[in-house]
């Protein structure tokens, strides 16, 4: 197999991420935009250690799961309060900083 | 070898439409069904590459866990179980272009830089290679995800909490 078609895959995968987190309005589907783009930059970290045939991809990618097991935690959180203060968990809602 | 390609063809033809389908689904609740079809590729594709634990962690916290807090907020937000028009904000096409762009620059980058690079996993990984490295040469690392996870547990509880 080639190294390429896994990276181009993840490269796919991150830039629709990318497009998510920009067009999407509801809060929780930009979360989950986010979660795309870790699970992409995961593979490049899995295809890159079986590529120098070791562990350290691995290692890598289980920090990045851990932290975006955290990061889904504390986001929904978030989304939580905005909904409970604003009734609504549609992004362009959230304008108070707007002069 | 060829088997292996013709694998990766399908689970990766899976991924591309189910994170297209995260993207431009109607419906909130589909939108987490096709992230599960995109997170249990990324596990075969791991899988495929012979670093199993990776793949099974991914299938443990990623489907079981973080999909759930997904449904569980889709849920408490009382997001539109129907499919609704109004889940895109108006954009749409600047967004494309940002997104079509980063894809150019980064496949014309791979395909330069690593055209010639061949993966070709002997024998998996084993799990007892992999737990060494993060008790090892990783522990500091590995100590400090445990306290991030700490200090995200009590930022939720109190983000979360009613007063």
């Amino acid at each position: 197999m080639l190294l390429n078609q896994f990276l181009l895959l993840s490269a796919f995968l991150f830039c629709t991420g990318i497009y998510g987190v920009l067009v999407r309005k509801h809060a929780v589907l930009v979360l989950m935009s986010i979660e795309l783009m870790l699970a992409a930059v995961n593979i490049n970290l899995v295809a890159f250690g079986a590529f120098r045939n070791n562990a350290i991809g691995q290692v890598f990618a289980l920090f990045v799961l851990t932290i975006a097991a955290a990061e889904v935690g504390v986001g929904l959180a978030i989304v939580l309060l905005i909904y409970r203060n604003l009734n609504s968990a549609n992004l362009d809602d959230v304008e108070t900083l707007k002069g | 070898m060829i088997a292996q390609n013709v694998a990766f063809g399908i689970i990766a033809a899976a991924m591309v439409l189910g994170a297209l389908g995260v993207v431009r689904t109607k419906n909130v609740v589909h939108a987490a069904l096709y992230l599960v079809v995109v997170l249990a590729g990324g596990a075969a594709q791991f899988i495929l590459l012979g670093q199993e634990f990776v793949a099974w962690v991914q299938v443990l916290v990623y489907i079981g866990a973080v999909i759930v807090l997904f449904l569980f907020g889709i849920m408490l937000t009382r997001a539109p179980m129907h499919p609704t028009e109004s889940l895109d904000n108006s954009l749409r096409w600047p967004g494309l272009v940002v997104s079509l762009f980063l894809a150019g620059v980064l496949s014309t980058l791979l395909v330069d830089a690593y055209h010639a690079d061949k993966v070709e996993p002997s024998e998996p990984i084993r799990t007892a290679t992999v737990t060494k490295s993060v008790f090892t040469v990783y522990i500091i690392p590995f100590e400090v995800v445990g306290v991030l996870l700490l200090g995200a547990l009590i930022g939720a509880v109190v983000l979360a909490r009613k007063d």
